[in-house]
């Protein structure tokens, strides 16, 4: 291993997610590229894993995509957090922070329960 | 929701819209551009950074195919090829296709609309709530277990019954409606109060009848049908209120029954108009001893057994007959279910087709399976062929199964157009006698049933060759071209030829048995002539009703002068009382010089026949001893009757009867000398008659008859009327006549004395149409299957033919030898069939008359129809392996 984690299943579309609602519009190459950053370089995305998500996450209403021109002038697919995406955002998030609690409880040191 | 609008996204991409492939790629495309810039700017070359751009993506195929999946339904789309597939399959064998659908449409057709109609007819004849209940109630004579009932026995059985919730009595009676356009016989009914409240009809408006108004005295009233309604009053809502003018009185109308209430069974029917019977002004309703043509239903309380009825109606009874002793005809009272006297006649017949039409759809079966087996196995190499490039089991099971449904779907949808239509000819064919024909529409589970069953041996034959081709090496089967499995194949096929064979043979017996039954019926002697004769009926004007016996006499003279007079008429004759094959009427009497038996029950009953001097002319009826009545006999004159051979053999045994004196109706004043002997008619129909108990006839003078009675006469009477020429000129001048004589009186019904003798037989013969429908589809599918299977097996047999010819076989020998592969088949259905029919036939013994159920003649006939057809079936796939070229045959492979 090279120190660096696959992406888990269905960890993913959160963290697409949670990219478009930080950098607001952004094409798939930028939404891959940010991923990377955010995880410090330790997520090591197979970028074409990117795309079946990204078009579920479409289908399921959750983002819209439009093509448009990059910064460098190049033609890409911008993809847009919807008001469904963005509620369902705050419910994952939730969920996955009460799952980490719970977790990191079990995993504590046994005499700090 | 998110789930739900993605699945939708996806059935929609399914069909082309939304995302499309191509625009992956370019996203795809423009990713990569960006990660190179990117590379580029970090300082690679342009080859580095296009490979590392490359890497980073990771397999574009993959994501490709995740994509694709993702974006819209696979299977569905597996789907989709493996029916575009079927198709072109099953286009590729017409021949096979068309065979098969139209096998199976007429097997689900036909049993849809036989099962829809037996169903409605048998399961559910009558349309009122809770029908089970309803109990017909009939007086029980020495005769008769369905006797009428008189009224004032009904009135103690409701009065004092404890089994019944409720009891009403009706009685048909026409009446003439004059007054508003032209003058009109209306089909009427007297009722007692309650009635519609019993069979839970409501009326569309107004309301039903009180028993206050049911009281003699009472102001008339009426209810009048929703025909009538819309027909003489526009459908008016203020129609309530109105009167109606009926013979000559006026009854105002109270309320309107709804078309709905259809009934026609039994001898309770909806009707034109009802009357509440306490206005029948009939003084013979009073007398306890005459039945007056009543009919009693009532409904059972809950939780009452019909036994229970029984036992209660059986001690109201003889409780009655032990308070009038003199009056009661009755020995007991008979408590039977509505619907059994309504079904009961025609139930063995229903039943019949049922088995018959459930042999057709085996039949079918058969056929469809051996049809699929066949083809199956002309189709081992294709599979063969997919099993070597990898195919799975579950797939090709897939892919057959697809074949399958859509043969079946096919086939259900043509069967459903089939069935329609089946299910209307069917109750044309009906006989009129069944009640709520009109009601009768296709049974969707029975559709879903026979379209399974169908299915299912379609499915299970067409599956063979995907689970035989994965237990055979493909190379074998490749090899031989399927001809390595052929020899189980032969003897599967073989046994479904044979079993269609003998289904077939099973079919055409029990139709033969029925024709060969109508064909004896047909020839039975009914005792009259009915060519040529019809009926009528015929009222006097209103004016008639309250005028005195001589003055009705002498109208009727003058009616029946005008009558005969009318061209193409040859003879008139009064008919009144009972009317062969259509209504009986029954008189009591002693012989004269016996004591005058305690009871009317102990006196002797015959059938009674009032009549004119004409009437055998009318009738065709033979005059064996002494004279008919002459216009001679009148009202000054003796009384005089006419008696049958069989009343002479039974009362008169090794006597002459001719100038012997009955006393009749129990009235020992009233003498009749007999002066004449004449043949036997058939009563109760061609079939019925021989077994009835009562079958002896007494003929009397019109002219003479009572003159209580002759006064009941202008309210209605039957004339008969012997024709030569066009029936329909004949009717013409006769109504034109009688309009020309007064337009206050009215004829109606006319009906010829065949179409009445042809009635008798309606059953039987809606039963042999049928039937024979059944057997020819038999033999057509039979013919089919043995067809398909000897051309399949020239086919397989082409090099071993080839082979023979080139070695010198004739072409006539090589035409024997395939032949008697079809014959040989043959004659063993045959013979398993003979063998079945002689076991099963006999179910239908009590349908038949005039030839047993194992009648040899009709065995053999259809044996040898069978014969005939496999044979000429066999003929052409013969004659084509005799044309083999032996030099093509053997090069072929």
């Amino acid at each position: 291993m090279g120190g660096k984690t696959e992406v888990w299943q269905g960890t993913l579309a959160l963290m697409v997610l949670k990219t478009l609602e930080a950098m607001g519009p952004l094409h798939g190459y930028g939404i891959a590229r940010r991923i990377e950053q955010t995880s410090g370089e330790l997520i090591s995305l197979n970028y074409g894993t990117l795309y079946p998500a990204l078009l579920k996450l479409e289908q399921e209403g959750a983002i819209s995509s439009e093509w448009g021109v990059s910064d460098n002038n190049r033609k890409a697919k911008f993809y847009t957090l919807t008001r469904a995406g963005r509620k369902q955002l705050q419910r994952e998030a939730q969920d996955w922070e009460q799952a980490n609690t719970i977790l990191a409880r079990f995993l504590a040191p046994a005499g700090e329960v | 929701m998110g789930k739900l609008r993605a699945l939708w996204m996806r059935v929609f991409a399914l069909f082309g819209f939304g995302a499309k492939g191509t625009e992956l790629d370019a996203e795809i495309a423009s990713h990569l551009q960006m990660h190179i810039d990117d590379n580029l700017r970090a300082g690679m070359t342009p080859e580095e950074a296009r490979r590392q751009a490359l890497i980073q993506l990771g397999g574009v195929e993959q994501t490709r195919q995740a994509y694709r999946e993702r974006q819209s339904l696979p299977w569905v789309e597996t789907l989709g090829q493996d029916i575009r597939f079927g198709i072109r399959m099953l286009w590729k064998s017409p021949g096979f296709a068309v065979v098969a659908v139209l096998t199976l449409a007429l097997g689900i057709g036909a049993n849809t609309a036989i099962f829809s109609i037996v169903n409605g007819v048998l399961l559910n004849p009558l349309p009122f709530p809770d029908p089970d209940r309803l109990m017909m109630l009939n007086q029980k004579e020495k005769n008769f277990e369905f006797a009428s009932v008189s009224y004032p026995n009904f009135q103690d059985w409701r009065k004092d019954n404890h089994t019944f919730s409720s009891m009403a009595i009706s009685r048909g009676y026409y009446f003439s409606l004059i007054g508003s356009g032209t003058p009109e016989q209306l089909d009427g009914q007297f009722i007692s109060d309650g009635y519609f409240d019993m069979l839970g009809i409501k009326p569309l408006l107004g309301r039903t009848f009180t028993a206050s108004e049911n009281l003699p005295g009472a102001g008339p009233v009426a209810l009048i049908s929703e025909g009538l309604w819309r027909r003489k009053f526009d459908g008016s809502a203020n129609v309530l209120g109105k009167s109606i003018s009926l013979e000559g009185r006026s009854y105002s109308i109270i309320g309107v029954i709804p078309a709905s209430f259809n009934l026609s069974a039994a001898r309770i029917s909806s009707r034109d108009i009802y009357v509440p019977i306490g206005q029948w002004r009939n003084t013979e309703l009073q007398n306890r001893g005459d039945g007056m043509g009543l009919r009693v239903i009532a409904r059972l309380k809950p939780a009452t057994s019909i036994e229970q009825a029984r036992a209660d109606m059986s001690e109201l009874s003889s409780n009655l007959a032990r308070a009038y002793p003199d009056s009661g005809t009755a020995v007991g009272v008979t408590v039977a279910p509505l619907k059994e006297r309504v079904v009961g006649e025609i139930r063995p017949f229903l039943l019949l087709l049922m088995a018959a039409v459930g042999f057709v759809l085996l039949l079918a079966c058969v056929n469809v399976a051996s049809l699929m087996l066949a083809r199956s196995t002309s189709r081992m190499r294709e599979f063969a062929i997919r099993t070597a490039l990898g195919a799975s089991r579950r797939r090709m099971v897939r892919q057959l199964l697809t074949e399958s449904l859509l043969l079946s779907i096919t086939a259900g949808a043509l069967g459903l157009v089939l069935a329609s239509w089946g299910l209307h000819a069917g109750l044309k064919l009906l006989p009129d006698s069944l009640p709520r024909a009109n009601e009768i529409g296709l049974d969707p589970r029975v559709l879903l049933f026979t379209s399974f069953i169908s299915l299912l041996a379609g499915t299970l034959f067409g599956l063979v060759p995907a689970f035989k081709s994965s237990r055979i090496d493909p190379q074998t089967a490749l090899k031989e071209g399927g001809r390595g499995v052929s020899g189980l194949r032969h003897r599967a096929q073989r046994f479904f030829v044979i079993t269609e064979m003998a289904l077939a043979l099973v079919l055409l017996v029990g139709a033969g048995l029925m024709v060969r039954s109508l064909q004896h019926l047909w020839s039975v002697d009914p005792g009259f002539d009915p060519k040529n004769a019809l009926t009528f009926g015929y009222t006097l004007p209103p004016s008639m009703l309250s005028a005195n016996p001589e003055a009705i006499r002498a109208a009727y003279r003058n009616f029946d002068d005008r009558l005969a007079a009318t061209p193409g008429v040859e003879a008139v004759s009064q008919s009144w009382g009972a009317m062969p094959m259509d209504s009986d009427s029954e008189a009591v009497f002693w012989l004269d010089g016996q004591p005058k038996p305690l009871t009317t029950d102990a006196m002797n009953c015959t059938l009674a026949y009032i009549v004119g001097p004409d009437y055998l002319r009318v009738m065709g009826i033979n005059l064996l001893k002494g004279r008919f009545f002459a216009t001679s006999d009148n009202a000054n004159t003796t009384t005089v009757g006419v008696i049958d051979d069989i009343f002479a053999k039974k009362y008169f045994p090794g006597q002459d009867p001719i100038g012997k004196t009955i006393v009749l109706d129990g009235k020992p004043d009233r003498k009749v000398e007999i002066v004449g002997i004449v043949g036997h008619t058939r009563q109760w129909g061609l079939v019925d008659d021989d077994a009835q108990p009562l079958r002896v006839q007494l003929y009397t003078a019109w002219m003479q008859s009572p003159d209580g009675f002759t006064k009941l006469a202008p309210s209605g009477i039957d004339e008969v009327v012997r024709y030569k020429g066009d029936l329909t000129n004949v009717t013409d001048a006769i109504r034109r006549g009688i309009s020309q004589m007064s337009n206050q009186q009215i004829i109606y019904d006319f009906t010829t004395m065949e179409s009445i003798v042809a009635d008798t037989l309606a059953s039987r013969r809606f039963v042999m149409i049928l039937l024979a429908g059944f057997a020819v589809l038999a033999l057509l599918l039979a013919s089919i299957g043995i067809y398909g299977v000897i051309f399949y097996i020239v086919g397989q047999r082409t090099q071993e033919i080839g082979i023979r010819m080139a070695l010198g076989a004739h072409r006539l020998h090589v035409l024997r030898l395939m032949l008697w592969e079809g014959i040989r088949m043959a004659l063993i259905g045959v013979a398993i069939g003979i063998a079945s029919g002689l076991a099963l036939t006999h179910v239908m013994s009590k349908l038949l008359v005039g030839v047993s159920a194992t009648d040899p003649l009709t065995f053999a006939g259809v044996a040898l129809i069978l014969m005939l057809v496999a044979v000429a079936a066999c003929y052409f796939p013969a004659r084509k392996a005799a044309h083999t070229d032996p030099m093509q045959a053997l090069r072929s492979e």
